[in-house]
């Protein structure tokens, strides 16, 4: 252990993240509450307000009549701020890449706004789109068809440079690509060689060298290790820390590997049916969860310990999700919660934080969308 | 469940007390272009009625392989078995004909496969499918099968089965099709179950549900299992035993409480270690260094050593046997074993 940090010690450790040694000598709350508090990063990055997608359901082939919609995103709010990771977890159709999309504004948003240092992306084209994209990057989850078989590692990585010529002059280039993979951990004399030379592992690094190359400021990460194999994971996810350090970078993690999110975030919001269902600092959201969904997800988390088979509360919820095209009136959790009452299928429950732990002083008060939220003790996942 | 009884096959259910399945030093290889492919090289373990054996190992590791080499079902030529025994019951499947291979396979031993869109027949109805394996292994008619169908459909807890029961497979969740496929490797009653990355394409909270049917069935029939996958937490729920596999060999076997408490292998070790753990919060994880090898060159000795903080010379020369670990006394450690030079360091130390 000791060992393996030292190689890869960053030069300045900002506090406590990097610095093994330092962190065993403090206490552990206080390196939690250190990185927990996003103390003094004033404005947020990144804001979203009410973001909704909705892909159209078509009927017809010449006279196309829309039927209905698939409301992939419907309505999502959060704030990023300089130098956090949020984490966002959620199962398959819960809408997570959507918003990463959205955020890359590759899919053009139904409604809301995506301020990038207050300027609406959204509603952003053409050069000023362009200049804006320059900052936000991403990452994608599967190394193996996220890069071009036919391009060198010296193109791909270096590709960014001809959509921005101001960030790297022509001369200049091959360098610079060789300086990236030094960053990520690959040997620079790679540079001629091609994607399939590489392990999915350093595959993703070269996705993650393509990232940095425009020095950004946000990098979205879509499932970045999920394709990866367990030995290996640890390897990126360290690369990633180490990386935000050195260059101050706001990620947004996509995962559904809720210890992995956990280990890497700030803070968590938990997505169900294009809704966000709860959002806190990751210590509010796995200790203290108050919607059942995250109650629920938290306890089916199989959990690396064969001890804790026998003495943990399984919540095993009933059904699959509903279709996106059509979900629940009011609640869109609430066909497969056990807490759900009359009131769930009328009303939608706000993100909020709930009313009866308003102005109190507990881990519990952070925002939930759910009229009977409540702490419930569950096996944590992490 | 009388379906089940009618079509029982008249063996032994948890009879001689031996071992279901053993697999004695099986060695698989690929002939390829690049040159010979070894896959598997020299893996034991056993299985009896009514336990849970999770082969556990990285991509690449051979833990498929294994598995289809027991099911009889990996293509032969590219694939070649030069040495090895499965004995199923005390016989030795690699000695018999395909005639009576076939016989065992489905009926006696099924398996369930990781993708269960791509493993269902996309044109035929799930009833027809399911029905296939009666009117197959038992000559039944159609309408018969189709009421079997139904059953095991209800079985597995599929809602409103007679009515889905013509329904295709793109007409259900990934976690109904799962289900389906479980309840296609049952439809015989089959004495042990190959589950191969049953729930990896699930998401959790449907994992969850896949994986209690698998378990209570099982309990049911009392089956063995043999449940393949990479992930240690799917392990921990449901396994009794463990065998860790890395570059085609077992490198440590264990009941589970004790492999996740004191494991003997360094590879383990550094699987365990490099789960995120709360109290690891804001710092480095630990990561096994390097990558998993390349089956085509794979390295001299202990095929871990490029890999492991305790190399030593020995490591790079001499293969490590799989053998029984013992406490520091001495006193014996019931099923497990350990192939390293310095498994006392790393289950002591």
């Amino acid at each position: 252990m000791a060992e393996l940090s030292k190689n890869d010690e960053p030069q300045d450790a900002t506090p406590n993240v990097s610095d093994v040694e330092v962190a065993e000598v403090h206490s552990e709350a206080e390196a939690v509450t250190a990185l927990d508090a996003p103390v003094d990063r004033g404005e947020p990055i990144l804001q979203v307000r009410n973001l909704v997608k909705h892909f159209p359901l078509t009927l017809g082939i010449l006279f196309k009549k829309q039927v209905g919609a698939v409301k992939a995103v419907d309505g999502i709010s959060f704030d990023l701020h300089q130098g956090e990771t949020l984490g966002i977890v959620g199962e398959s159709g819960c809408g997570k890449s959507t918003v990463a999309k959205l955020l890359m504004n590759l899919e053009q948003a139904t409604a809301g706004e995506i301020f990038y240092k207050g300027q609406d992306i959204t509603k952003l084209s053409g050069r000023a789109l362009k200049a804006v994209r320059r900052n936000i990057q991403m990452v994608f989850q599967d190394p193996y068809t996220s890069l071009n078989p036919r391009m060198t590692v010296g193109d791909i990585i270096g590709e960014p440079f001809d959509i921005h010529p101001e960030v790297a002059p022509k001369g200049d280039r091959r360098r610079k690509v060789q300086e990236l993979l030094d960053v990520v951990g690959l040997n620079p004399e790679y540079i001629n060689r091609y994607p399939h030379q590489f392990s999915g592992g350093q595959r993703q690094r070269i996705g993650i060298a393509r990232g940095l190359a425009l020095n950004p400021e946000i990098i979205i990460c879509d499932e970045p290790v999920s394709a990866l194999d367990v030995s290996v994971q640890a390897q990126v996810i360290n690369l990633m820390e180490r990386l935000q350090d050195e260059f101050n970078l706001s990620y947004i993690f996509i995962a559904h590997d809720l210890s992995i999110v956990r280990h890497i975030s700030d803070r968590v919001g938990v997505m169900y049916l294009g809704k966000m269902a709860e959002i806190g600092t990751d210590e509010q959201i796995y200790e203290h969860p108050t919607h059942p969904y995250t109650q629920a997800l938290l306890s089916a988390v199989p959990v690396p310990d064969p001890e804790a088979r026998e003495h943990r509360e399984r919540i095993i919820l009933t059904g699959d999700v509903p279709s996106p095209a059509n979900p629940p009136s009011g609640c869109r959790f609430r066909t497969r919660c056990w807490k759900a009452q009359d009131k769930c299928a009328e009303e939608v429950p706000l993100l909020a934080i709930p009313e009866r732990f308003k102005g109190a002083d507990t881990p519990a008060a952070h925002e939930s969308a759910c009229h009977f939220a409540e702490e419930k003790d569950v096996v944590h996942a992490a | 469940m009388t379906i089940i009884e009618e079509v029982s096959v008249p063996s032994p259910r948890d009879g001689d007390g031996g071992p279901l399945l053993e697999v004695r030093d099986l060695h698989v290889e690929f002939h390829t272009r690049e040159g010979v492919v070894r896959a598997v090289n020299g893996v034991n373990y056993s299985v009896s009625a009514g336990e849970t054996l999770a082969v556990l190992g990285e991509s690449g590791s051979g833990k498929s392989v294994t598995a289809q080499a027991i099911m009889g079902i990996l293509d032969m030529p590219p694939a070649k078995i030069p040495q090895g025994e499965i004995r199923f019951r005390g016989q030795d499947m690699l000695q018999m004909s395909g005639e009576e291979r076939r016989k065992i396979r489905g009926r006696r031993i099924a398996m369930i496969f990781q993708d269960a869109l791509s493993s269902l027949n996309p044109v035929l109805s799930v009833g027809y499918q399911l029905g296939e394996m009666f009117r197959v292994h038992h000559g039944m008619s159609k309408k018969d099968a189709k009421a079997k169908a139904i059953e095991l459909m209800d079985r597995v807890k599929i809602p409103a089965a007679a009515a889905r029961v013509n329904d295709y497979p793109h007409q259900f969740s990934g976690g109904m099709r799962q289900r389906i496929m479980i309840a296609m490797a049952l439809a015989l009653e089959p004495e042990l179950i190959i589950a191969d990355e049953p729930t990896t394409a699930l998401d959790v909270t449907v994992q969850a549900q896949v994986m209690d049917l698998l378990a209570e069935l099982q309990r049911e029939y009392n089956m063995g299992l043999i449940l393949i996958t990479h992930d240690l937490g799917v392990v921990a729920d449901v396994a009794d035993k463990i065998a860790v596999m890395y570059a085609g060999r077992i490198v440590e076997t264990a009941p589970v409480h004790e492999l996740y408490k004191r494991p003997a292998h360094p590879y383990t070790r550094g699987l365990l270690d490099s789960i995120p753990r709360l109290d690891q919060k804001g710092q480095e994880l630990y990561a096994i260094k390097g990558l998993p090898p390349n089956l085509l060159r794979i390295p001299t000795g202990c095929a871990f050593n490029p890999r492991c903080p305790k190399a030593q010379d020995i490591c790079r020369t001499d293969v490590p046997a799989l053998l029984p670990v013992t406490e520091q006394d001495g006193g014996e450690l019931p099923g497990r074993a350990s192939a390293c030079h310095f498994w006392k360091e790393t289950l002591h130390g």
